[in-house]
């Protein structure tokens, strides 16, 4: 029943990557364990046997609980939990959107393990921190051991994907240690929207992300994520070079939407949502966004 | 092994644990504090929810191990938080402790010799308020509430339901919880002023008699408010195994090869048993025996249960299964009530005869084609439900134990004790007195323990060991397996004359009864003779087809099948209004019953039929609300709606419902009353010691209640169809009277007057100004050698079977809904802002309880309308994680505006009839009413789909 035998609570880095290596492969990085051990849980009922021999806890490493400002971006240890983030004075004025979106994942007691870390390692593309994230251009450190010698990487986030739950970080081997993005500045807003489905499967039928920064009333930047619309996170970039150096009004809001639902790819999901109905979130959520983000760049 | 070090409730312990191991087991099994639940082992409910170094967690999946030298804080801890800045803080008023409480080795402890603790304001006011009912949820609810308080002293409501909205409370006692929450914040903003009890807000009722009426807090609910509360699980015994089920490989499927050798071979196993280790029945059942203990021949549904297991711990049980080897042929999959009925379809099982027929239901009155060639305007749909789940926060559990006499012990929170015990001794092969079914508390049943989980299981397993074996079902293995509510496919065609007079009803209704016939006949007979609404229709027809399928059992769900016809006809009556361009509450006023109106049944309604003053009181409020109210947010779609509804109390059918209670009085003044009723959260004891407190002239605190106890208490009968406020109410009260008349003669000698005269009140028995405490009087009629106990069997009046001429139920209640919802044009959301609800329940006999029931009801057809759905393909059920099963939670909370009716019946207690479904079966309708008054479309398929809804508003589609 139970998917693992021994847990372990590294203190640094070293340690915990030392210790996956000697498990080699047969142990598996754990923060949270929201997403880990409940799927393991449903897999087991689905006849799956999956094990390891020891989780990796991450969230007591040194300094992992900690949201600092360093280099000139906002970097998030892999401890630093969705309850930690919603509180977060810096995150709220400086990156909204991640605010908003950890403030609806789960309830209070699943924010309060749950990591944004391990939202990102759990590859969905409907995650609502990914989500935030993506529009936020961030990066994530990846750690490993390369010949006893910890490597750490700084990645675009968007190259962290290989498609649903399947993430390019080897979580029996490496250690996504913290993410990192740059905090918005003046003339620039940011905001986040979801559609749920209030029977079945706590995933977002639609979530989306928006990042603008405004010159002369102009949109002289624009992000736009949204999930799940493709096999991994994704960023809107026919739309967002559409809307790119224009005014917004209505109309332009209306091509965009136009522009959006071409370039998105949402499939039916079973018991979640058919593919016209995404179709119809596409525009309803671009606007909420978009305006919302604008209106915090003014 | 490894050792876990921390702090619990302010002590140091040491313990050796799994490194696997999670906190809430290692709480509950390894530390004894069993006051912290476990609802899912998922993070769905919050019921496991405790405060490590400050921060709540679901401690179901919490690694012990993370725990390394934390603080941990358990609901066994709370009190004592308070107690701690407050020394002295007075105990509560007016509640005892839990009357005789079971304890581990079996001992029923004294009454009166817990201490009653000084109660964390929380504690007090969830206890006041009647913010727990079955009281499973009420541990993780504290705790988390707790949380909110430390950070914020004064919640508004919205930052409340911010904060618990994934703490689950199946009960539905939300508006409760939410209004306790802020008096116990007012009460801590103010630590020096002495505790105000604060009485609810409750709707008006008839003034109250010295106990009746009054809106007493539950006798167990400062046990459940402390985490003392023992449900089954709570329970454990010296060389206690582990059981574990092998369930269905397939929904349906030929048995060919069962081997448990190598399973039997696996270190640690005690036992593995299959259709050969049972000695007695090989089936069991409520009504038909049809369920196979063990299957046999063939499995029939994914729930069933193929093998069980005991040994030394859950895990290795766990892994015996997989070492289970059985060779199946798949046969086809019947998974729908329409193509069970067609005569090329496989037999799925033949319990009553008829194939995979369990029952045609047939209701007919008057002449419905000349009732049709009558009707101006005729409105004819097919509706679609599918199955709900119960979800009961307490997945079942049960603990078989061989006595010292050879006798078979089972604790389990069962619906029916007396039938569980039938069935047990049937399948053991041994006497029924050989049997003892002792309940435990129970977390929520609402119909969904009424049928055999484990407790045979146990049994067999306890006996070929020798040893106790506890077997727990995980949440998954609960949503497999027990018997859900019926999907049901519903033709109705409703016929009106052009002034809105009803002339015609018919209705062909197909239920899935699944695979085993449970109280399936009974559950579509409700939907049948339900049919055509609360209304005088004087020509009906109704067939209704009960069937087989490989889909889970369907059996019981608070509303008892009619909360599915109700959606139908309820729909149909609005589109019918719509049509003739009438006024929806003036089309249900002239077609209600009422006194002297006939049923389909063709049942004269004689007494007790306030459906008229519901549909007046609800109509008020919505128009009084409607002028006051206009302005509703620019971009989103407000509307009202509105349905009523009828349900019978008692079995009816012309099935003899009866019911007995005992009660016996103590020299210290204290009575005690009796009976195998159970208690699921609906406050059974509250009015089992209210009726006996208020006939023997007692107060309320010193009237004990002990439920469920096969050896002890007499049969209650089921807990089922509204019926136990009724019927074991009644044998209480006729007990009581008993007892009463017998102290009357001793009393009478020495007060010197006729016993007729005397008068019990207070504690005291008194005649002209003289009086004697009521304990002496026992004291004294004991030396006398009278008898201080007193048995009555009640019979409820006699009903006929449908179909034969008369009354085919004794009583009905009634209710009328309106609810205010809030469409969002752009993605088809719906909320509801507000239901008003007037019911009709006869008389309230604590307006507490009523008001849990009447909100709880609410809540959870508000999840039948918009959040629940049990999905099943092909037979494999999908729903099978709370993950997959959305109940409401509190953030779907609406206000609440009720009212209450009291028609008092003349056979019920001091007037009352049931309460425990009527106010659950008009919301869903009431709901989708609104929805098409926002957008324009009918709801015909439930739960309401947003995606559909949309798409449906976008193609100007008129219904989904
Ligand atoms: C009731 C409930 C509701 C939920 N609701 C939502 C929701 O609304 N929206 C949403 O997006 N999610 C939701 N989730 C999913 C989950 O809570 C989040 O995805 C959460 O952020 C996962 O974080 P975690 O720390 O618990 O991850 P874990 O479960 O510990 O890990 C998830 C995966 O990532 C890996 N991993 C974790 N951390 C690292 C790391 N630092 N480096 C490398 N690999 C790592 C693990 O090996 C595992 O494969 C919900 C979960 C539950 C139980
Ligand atoms: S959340 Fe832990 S038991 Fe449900
Ligand atoms: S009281 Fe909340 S689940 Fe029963």
């Amino acid at each position: 029943m139970k998917a693992f035998d021994n847990y372990h609570l590294p203190t640094s880095v070293n340690e915990a990557l030392t210790l996956l290596a000697q498990y080699d492969g047969r142990a598996r990085v754990i923060a949270g364990g929201t997403d880990l051990l409940v799927d393991a849980q449903a897999e087991y009922y689905e006849g799956q046997r999956s094990h390891f021999d020891a989780l990796v806890d991450v969230t007591f490493l040194a300094d992992a609980n900690e949201i600092r400002a360093q280099d000139g971006f906002i970097v998030i240890g892999c401890g630093v939990t969705h309850t930690q983030i919603v509180a977060s004075k810096r995150i709220q004025q400086t990156a909204t959107a991640l605010a908003e979106a950890s403030a609806v994942v789960g309830g209070p007691q699943v924010r309060n393990v749950a990591t944004l870390c391990g939202n990102v390692a759990h590859a969905l593309p409907a995650a609502d921190g990914t989500v935030a994230l993506m529009a936020l251009d961030a990066f994530a450190q990846v750690s490993s051991l390369q010949s006893h010698v910890i490597s750490n990487q700084w990645k675009p986030l968007a190259t962290l994907f290989k498609g649903p739950a399947k993430s390019a970080v080897d979580s029996t081997r490496e250690i996504i240690t913290a993410l990192r993005f740059r905090p918005l500045g003046e003339h620039e807003g940011s905001a986040f929207a979801r559609v749920m489905r209030p029977q079945g499967v706590a995933l977002p039928i639609l979530g989306m992300a928006v990042k603008v920064e405004i010159r002369e009333q102009r949109l002289a930047q624009v992000a736009i994520s949204a999930g799940p619309v493709a096999p991994i996170p994704f960023r809107a970039k026919q739309t967002e070079e559409f809307l790119r150096g224009k005014i917004l009004d209505d109309e332009l809001l209306r091509q965009a939407a136009q522009i959006l639902t071409n370039e998105a790819q949402p499939r039916t999901s079973a018991h979640r949502a058919t593919k016209e109905y995404r179709h119809e979130l596409l525009p309803v959520l671009l606007k909420r966004t978009l305006t919302q983000a604008l209106e915090r760049a003014r | 092994m490894t050792n876990l070090n921390m702090t619990v409730n302010g002590k140091p312990i040491s313990i050796e644990i799994e490194a696997n191991e999670y906190l809430a087991a290692a709480l509950r099994y390894k530390l004894g504090l069993t006051g912290t639940k476990i609802g899912c082992d998922e993070a769905e409910c919050g019921a496991c929810t405790v405060i490590v170094n400050g921060t709540p967690v679901d401690s179901c999946i919490y690694p012990a191990l993370k725990a390394q030298g934390a603080e941990v804080l358990t609901i066994e801890g709370l009190a004592q938080t308070w107690a701690a800045t407050e020394p002295g803080v007075a105990t509560e008023p007016g509640v005892a402790t839990e009357p005789g409480v079971v304890t581990e080795q079996g001992v029923v402890t004294e009454p009166g010799s817990v201490t009653t603790p000084a109660l964390h304001p929380l504690q007090a006011h969830f206890i006041h308020q009647g913010a727990l009912q079955c009281g499973y949820c009420t541990p993780g609810m504290l705790m988390q509430s707790k949380h909110l308080l430390d950070h914020n002293p004064n919640p508004t409501t919205d930052e409340i339901k911010v904060a618990l909205k994934d703490t689950l409370c199946r009960c539905g006692a939300y508006v409760a919880i939410m209004n306790a929450i802020q008096f116990a914040a007012e009460e801590m903003r103010e630590p020096n002023a002495a505790r105000q009890t604060v009485i609810p807000n409750l709707p008006a009722t008839k003034a109250p008699l010295d106990v009746i009426g009054k809106p007493l807090p539950r006798p167990d609910a400062i046990a459940k408010a402390t985490g003392a509360a023992k449900y089954t699980d709570d329970y454990a015994f010296p060389d206690m195994l582990w059981g574990a089920t092998l369930r269905a490989k397939f929904p349906h499927a030929k048995i060919l090869k069962l081997d448990v050798a190598q399973a039997q071979a696996l270190p640690g196993v005690r036992a593995v048993l299959t259709h050969h280790d049972v000695p007695g029945s090989k089936n069991h059942g409520l009504i038909y025996n049809d369920w196979p203990v063990l299957c046999y021949d063939k499995v029939r549904y994914q729930g069933d249960a193929v093998a069980i297991v005991a040994a030394d711990t859950r895990e290795i049980a766990q892994r015996a299964l997989d070492l289970i080897e059985v060779a199946y042929e798949p046969l086809p999959v019947v998974d729908n009530p329409v193509d069970a009925l067609k005569p090329e379809t496989i037999i799925v099982n033949d319990g009553t005869g008829h194939g995979n027929l369990l029952k045609h239901i047939h209701v007919e009155k008057g002449d419905i084609d000349k009732g049709f060639a009558e009707a101006d305007v005729i409105i004819e749909n097919e509706y679609h439900s599918p199955f709900y789940e119960h979800a009961f926060m307490e997945p079942e559990c049960s603990i078989g134990r061989v006595l010292e006499n050879g006798r078979i012990e089972v604790i389990c929170g069962s619906q029916i004790p007396y039938e569980d015990r039938r069935q047990i001794a049937a399948a053991l092969n041994m006497e029924e007195r050989e049997v003892r079914v002792r309940g435990a508390l129970i977390g929520g049943g609402f119909g969904g323990k009424e049928d055999i989980a484990a407790q045979i299981h146990v049994a067999l397993l306890a006996k070929a060991t020798g040893r106790p074996v506890k077997m727990l079902y995980s949440r998954h293995e609960s949503l497999v397996s027990h018997p859900k509510r019926h999907a049901t496919v519903i033709r109705v065609k409703t016929g009106a004359k052009q002034d809105g007079t009803l002339v015609a009803s018919q209705a062909t209704i197909y239920g899935d009864s699944g695979a085993y016939a449970s109280l399936g006949d009974k559950v579509m007979t409700r939907a049948a003779t339900h049919a055509a609404g609360p209304y005088a229709v004087p020509n009906v027809k109704i067939d209704c087809y009960a069937m087989y399928t490989n889909n889970p059992p369907a059996g019981a769900f608070r509303g008892f099948g009619v909360t599915q016809s109700a959606f139908a006809v309820e729909s149909n009556m609005d589109e019918l209004a719509h049509q003739l361009n009438m006024d929806p509450f003036e089309l249900r006023r002239m077609n209600a019953l009422r006194i002297g109106s006939t049923t389909s049944t063709g049942q004269v309604v004689k007494e007790s039929a306030g459906l008229l003053e519901c549909i007046r009181l609800v109509e008020q409020e919505v128009k009084r609300q409607r002028d006051s109210n206009l302005q509703s947010p620019v971009s989103k779609l407000q509307s009202w709606g509105f349905a009523a509804a009828f349900k019978n109390t008692g079995l009816g059918g012309g099935a003899p419902d009866k019911s007995a209670a005992e009660v016996e009085v103590f020299e210290d003044g204290t009575a005690e009353v009796r009976s195998s009723a159970a208690e699921i959260g609906q406050g059974l004891p509250t009015v089992l010691a209210m009726i006996t407190a208020e006939e023997l002239g007692l107060p309320y605190e010193n009237v004990r209640v002990l439920l469920s106890d096969t050896d002890l208490t007499p049969d209650g009968g089921p807990t089922t169809a509204s019926r136990q406020t009724f019927v074991t109410g009644n044998a209480a009260r006729y007990a009581a009277k008993g007892m009463r008349e017998i102290l009357a003669e001793t009393a009478s000698e020495y007060l010197d007057a006729a016993p007729a005269q005397l008068t019990f009140k207070d504690g005291y028995v008194s005649q002209n100004g003289h009086k004697l405490p009521f304990a002496e009087i026992v004291k004294r009629a004991r030396q006398e050698n009278r008898p201080t106990r007193y048995l009555h069997e009640y019979f409820a009046p006699a009903t006929k079977p449908l179909g034969v001429e008369g009354d085919m139920h004794f009583g009905f209640s009634y209710a009328a809904q309106a609810a205010l919802i809030e469409l969002d044009p752009d993605t088809g959301e719906t909320h509801v802002l507000k239901i008003v609800t007037a019911t009709d329940i006869g008389r309230a006999l604590n307006p507490l309880a009523l008001q849990g029931q009447v909100e709880g009801g609410i809540m959870m057809c508000l999840g039948n309308a918009l959040t629940e759905e049990f999905i099943v393909e092909k037979g494999k059920v999908w729903s099978d994680l709370f993950a997959k099963y959305k109940m409401p939670s509190i953030k779907h909370t609406p206000e609440i505006v009720s009212f209450i009716v009291e028609d008092e019946i003349s056979a019920g207690p001091f007037g009352a009839k049931g309460v425990g479904e009527i106010s659950s079966i008009p919301t869903t309708p009431a709901i989708t009413n609104a929805i098409y008054n926002a957008c324009g479309v009918r709801v015909r398929r439930l739960p309401v789909d947003q995606d559909a809804l949309l798409l449906a508003m976008r193609a100007g589609k008129l219904e989904t």
